[in-house]
């Protein structure tokens, strides 16, 4: 294909950009804006995808497989899941008239030059790799497309074009062409609607193209995907198509972070996403349409690559270029020209954006500060600095891509397009910790952002530009291998010994490492002006402070409105200055007077206004410097706008409070409620000890009546009945006793007397004086007491008390026909385990945890009611707890229950401590 | 023929006591130790009143009261209810279920027997029996 034509469609192409561009402008001058829909505003955000995407996806694919995937993985993400973010910086920058990033970062941290001045730097030095990369496509797909030898395809030639380099025509073309486009007005912040319709149909071209190309590839040189597929995986790629077992997943999730950060923080997308977004509601579509574009031009991605793989074999085609020289070897030629466009329309979207972006960037942040502050050129007087604005920013962006020219000339030989993208996308990713953090962190500092961005920005240009320029031979290849004067812990792909992840991952630890280390830490331990806090509020509380009243109160001083619209119009022009002044007026219902002082609204608006042509930092010097007296009382200030928060956080402490007062009020119940349950406790036990003395007092007083009324009764039936008096008698006695006893012990009265006690004796003490009750109910008894058991630490009488309850309890409710009782003594650890067992009915599951209470008699037990206070094994539990032990009951699988407790071993110090 | 006393209480004593009481005032006397067995005993055969003691294994008196209020073959059976406990709620509680007396232990026999007679044969206005 001849150059000539080439050129000339790449020439009207770009004329019919610029037509279209001027046209929408044109329209919009005239009230009637094309650009104000969220699908237009959605391709704009395409500028994403640029040369890298048309080219280096598919080189990426033909080489790496799915690895290409990740680059569009990222936006996905945080466009579906993370669009809060957006939400909010957007928001903010129409509150604040925000140009750029570097703007976006200097007024969120006290509106410092420096600090804008630095992210300039970083994005400047950053996005230069970027933008060598498109001018490397643009110029190679350009040299390819006219050379038609088999050989040109397969190793495009270095040619040059009327004696010059191709890249530095193609990079000057661009200059001028972003030069036409994105300085022809003043007003950074105002909304380039010529631009974005362009850019829109850039976006529009690069994917019909794209999918052209993949059609062709699909279905003209195979029958579908699915013929496709297979015929790459006969020929073995089915590794490019396949996530295979030995992928790099650390560098999967790089590149997946990396392209999450870089869709928020790259110049020329914050730029398009946020300052050119012309109503915020638009975004909601974006957040599903967007990923939709990416999913779109990327399915034709591996198709493509595949069949280049499968075109040009194992010879050393550079897969880069796939999407033009397989059209070309299937003598496509056409094809290939449309190709070149989408390519040409990628690479120029994103030159175009990327240049204007940092240019505003390099003139407010970079250039404006620096000259204010040179006396000589006396800025300061009243010269109408419009024209100068302008130049600055065409000097700047003609500047930006003799950068990015230098850099291919330097670096892009030795890399593939990927590669280079990846590194600038790797700058970008260090203002994501000062952006995320500067929205939803207050505490975030001036010194911390600084420091942070500072740090990350020189271990990226240490881990990936400086060795960029080293394997380039711009450097010593010694300072990748060995390190800097052979400080092998310098080496920039293994610094401090990290060894074994790709360079890129290196890179991105370290530098975010260091980025957001020193952001917190600084952050935290250095002290906010009042600027700093002011700016900090307004940015995290965007959607509580958007009223303009509020911000009005910057502005205490005193000025004319003559000074104040003379200054405006120095910058943004006379004309615009004055309309502006009207408008101001006229929205206010107010007759703004040459003379008169202005007042905080107009200092305001006038500071807003200047912030959109030069930046917030050097608006505000600028304004300050028509300002006379007190300029501004920034703590008061501080004061009056934090009452907005004041009064958020004095209603979350109500609500604090009030939560507080419910959980006391529930306290209180759950007291009462216990008060409550103690009370019918106590109401229990008392009815319960009335219950007890009445019943044996029931007999005592029937059969002692009976025997005074009757003295006729028969001798045998007196003595039974006297029998029974006595019985009773004895019982009220146990009663009492054991009443007392429990009373003295919960009163912590009893009289203890601890002492070294042996327990095979006092077992069997106690069993000789249960023997009478043994004998009489014909229970079997089985004792087994080891030889040589240590001592116990006890009271030996309560010891048997315990004993002897449990037993005689044992007795009661054992096998009536055929009672068998065993007694067990076991050492253990720290304590001795004593265990009584029957074999009656055991005891029910329901009871298991109230059996020790008072009066808790398990009257399901038995057929009969049993004999008893029902205080005994209350009792047991207490003197067993006091003595430092444990008493629980559990059924025997055999049938039957076992209470077994523990006593202390004597032996044992630290285990007695409680029996003490 | 001789009236029928069910005795419901699960102190063997008291029982024996009740028992000798009621025997020599010329009743029938049967037992029952617990709710459950004065329910089938009253099923089996239904007595001319019972002396119910309301702390009982199984079914407690105030269960077998109402139990018995509510089954239309007891219309005529009276209930004396006993209570260890002596609290002024159970007194009220078995009255609302239907006991016509309500006595707190320890018990005077001899009112107790005069109560019984009374209640079964009015000839006079039944007095109250207490712990005097």
């Amino acid at each position: 294909m001849s150059g000539g034509l080439v050129l000339a469609v790449s020439i009207l192409y770009l004329g019919l950009l610029f037509a279209i561009a001027q046209f929408v402008d044109l329209r919009s001058a005239k009230g009637w804006p094309l650009t104000r829909n969220p699908y237009i505003y959605t391709l704009s955000i395409g500028v994403y995808c640029t040369s890298w995407t048309f080219y280096g996806s598919v080189g990426l694919a033909a080489t790496r497989g799915l690895d290409f995937l990740t680059i569009y993985l990222g936006p996905t993400l945080v466009f579906i899941l993370w669009s809060v973010v957006w939400v909010k910086i957007i928001r903010i920058c129409k509150v604040h008239r925000i140009t750029s990033i570097a703007d976006f970062i200097a007024s969120r941290y006290g509106k410092h030059a420096r600090l804008g001045g630095l992210v300039t730097i970083i994005a400047v030095v950053g996005t230069m790799p970027y933008i060598s990369l498109q001018l490397k496509s643009i110029a190679t797909s350009f040299r390819i497309l006219v050379s038609s030898s088999e050989t040109a395809i397969l190793h495009a030639p270095n040619e040059q074009i009327f004696f010059i380099d191709t890249t530095l025509i193609v990079a000057v073309a661009l200059a001028l062409f972003a030069i036409l486009f994105g300085t022809r007005h003043i007003d950074a912040s105002e909304h380039h609607e010529g631009l974005v319709a362009a850019i829109a149909f850039e976006s529009v071209v690069k994917l019909v193209s794209f999918l052209a190309v993949g059609f062709f590839v699909t279905f003209g040189l195979y029958n579908g995907f699915a013929d496709l597929f297979s015929a790459a995986a006969d020929s073995g790629l089915e590794t490019l198509f396949t996530v295979s077992r030995d992928s790099d997943y650390s560098l999967w999730m790089t590149m997946t972070i990396l392209s999450m950060a870089a869709i928020i923080c790259l110049p020329r997308q914050f730029y398009m996403t946020a300052v050119e977004n012309p109503d915020e509601s638009f975004l909601r579509k974006a957040t599903w349409l967007f990923p939709l574009y990416l999913l779109v031009i990327n399915i034709f991605v591996l198709p493509i690559a595949l069949a280049g793989r499968l075109s040009f074999g194992n010879a050393s085609a550079d897969a880069d270029m796939f999407m033009l020289t397989v059209p070309l070897f299937h003598d496509q030629a056409f094809l290939a020209l449309i190709a070149f466009i989408g390519g040409l329309s990628a690479a120029t979207s994103m030159v175009i954006v990327a240049s204007i972006a940092l240019a505003t960037m390099v003139c407010n942040d970079l250039i404006m500060p620096f000259l204010l502050r040179w006396k000589g050129l006396n800025i300061n007087k009243n010269d109408d600095l419009t024209g100068l604005l302008l130049t600055i920013r065409r000097v700047s962006i003609l500047l930006i891509l003799i950068l990015g020219y230098a850099y291919y000339l330097i670096a892009s030989e030795s890399y593939s397009l990927v590669t280079i993208g990846l590194v600038s996308f790797a700058a970008a990713a260090q203002f994501a910790p000062a952006i995320i953090g500067g929205i939803f962190w207050k505490g975030a500092s001036y010194r911390g952002a600084m420091a942070g961005l500072a740090l990350g920005f020189l271990v990226w240009l240490y881990t990936l530009l400086l060795p960029s320029f080293a394997q380039s031979g711009w450097l010593p290849i010694s300072f990748i291998e060995q390190g800097p004067y052979g400080l092998t812990f310098l080496r920039p792909y293994a610094l401090f010994g990290l060894e074994g992840f790709d360079r890129l991952t290196h890179a991105l630890f370290w530098s975010m490492l260091v980025n957001i280390g020193a952001y917190w830490i600084v952050s935290l331990s250095s002290h906010q002006t009042a600027i700093e806090r002011i700016q900090g509020t307004l940015f995290v509380d965007v959607f509580g402070h958007t009223d303009d009243e509020r911000d009005s109160r910057y502005w205490r001083g005193s000025a004319t409105v003559a000074d104040l619209q003379q200054l405006v119009g120095r910058f943004v022009g006379v004309q615009r200055a004055a309309q502006a002044f009207s408008d101001f007026a006229a929205e206010r219902d107010i007759n703004l007077r040459k003379n008169h002082s202005a007042d905080a609204a107009l200092l305001d608006f006038a500071e807003k206004m200047l912030a959109g042509a030069i930046g917030s930092a050097t608006a505000r010097v600028m304004v300050g410097s028509v300002v006379k007296g007190e300029i501004v009382g920034l703590d008061e200030v501080y004061r009056i706008l934090d009452e907005t928060s004041q009064v958020i956080e004095y209603s979350h402490r109500l609500e604090q409070k009030s939560a507080e007062l419910e959980r006391a009020t529930a306290q209180l119940r759950n007291a009462n409620e216990r008060l409550k349950e103690l009370d019918s406790l106590k109401d229990h036990f008392l009815s319960m000890v009335s219950h007890e003395l009445r019943t044996p007092l029931t007999s005592l007083r029937a059969f002692g009546e009976i025997l005074v009324d009757n003295p006729e009764v028969s001798p045998e039936e007196r003595e039974r009945f006297l029998n029974v008096i006595i019985k009773e008698s004895s019982r009220l006695t146990r009663l009492i006793d054991q009443l007392l006893d429990l009373a003295r012990m919960e009163a912590g009265q009893m009289d203890w007397s601890l002492d070294t006690v042996d327990i095979a004796a006092t077992v069997r003490e106690a069993m000789a004086a249960l023997a009478g009750l043994i004998q009489e109910n014909d229970v079997e008894v089985k004792t087994y007491i080891p030889e040589n058991l240590p001592m116990v630490r006890a009271d030996r009488d309560q010891l048997i008390q315990v004993i002897i309850n449990l037993v005689s309890n044992a007795i009661k409710f054992c096998n009536k026909a055929e009672g068998r009782i065993g007694v067990s003594v076991t050492a253990r650890n720290n304590m001795l385990e004593v265990g009584v067992s029957d074999n009656g009915k055991g005891i029910a599951e329901h009871m298991m945890g109230r059996i020790f209470e008072k009066f808790h008699q398990s009257i399901d037990r038995g057929e009969d009611k049993p004999q008893g206070s029902g205080l005994g094994l209350a009792i047991c539990r207490e003197i067993v707890t006091f003595l430092g032990g444990r008493i629980w009951v559990a059924n025997r699988p055999e049938g039957g229950a076992v209470f077994t407790f523990t006593v202390p071993r004597a032996d044992r110090q630290d285990i007695r401590l409680s029996a003490e | 023929m001789t009236h029928t006393v069910l005795v419901v209480e699960d102190e063997p004593n008291i029982v024996l006591s009740l028992q000798f009481i009621l025997r020599q005032a010329g009743f029938t006397v049967r037992v029952a130790r617990d709710g459950d067995q004065a329910l089938r005993a009253i099923d089996d055969y239904v007595p001319d009143l019972v002396v119910l003691d309301i702390m009982l294994p199984k079914q407690d008196g105030f269960a077998v009261c109402e139990a018995i209020r509510g089954n239309e073959s007891c219309r005529n059976l009276k209930i004396i209810m006993l209570s260890a406990k002596s609290r002024e709620v159970d007194k009220e509680r078995a009255m609302l279920l239907g006991a016509d007396e309500f006595v707190t232990k320890p018990f005077s026999t001899r009112a107790l027997g005069k109560m019984v007679k009374d209640i079964i044969a009015p000839s006079k206005p039944p007095m109250q029996a207490n712990q005097s």
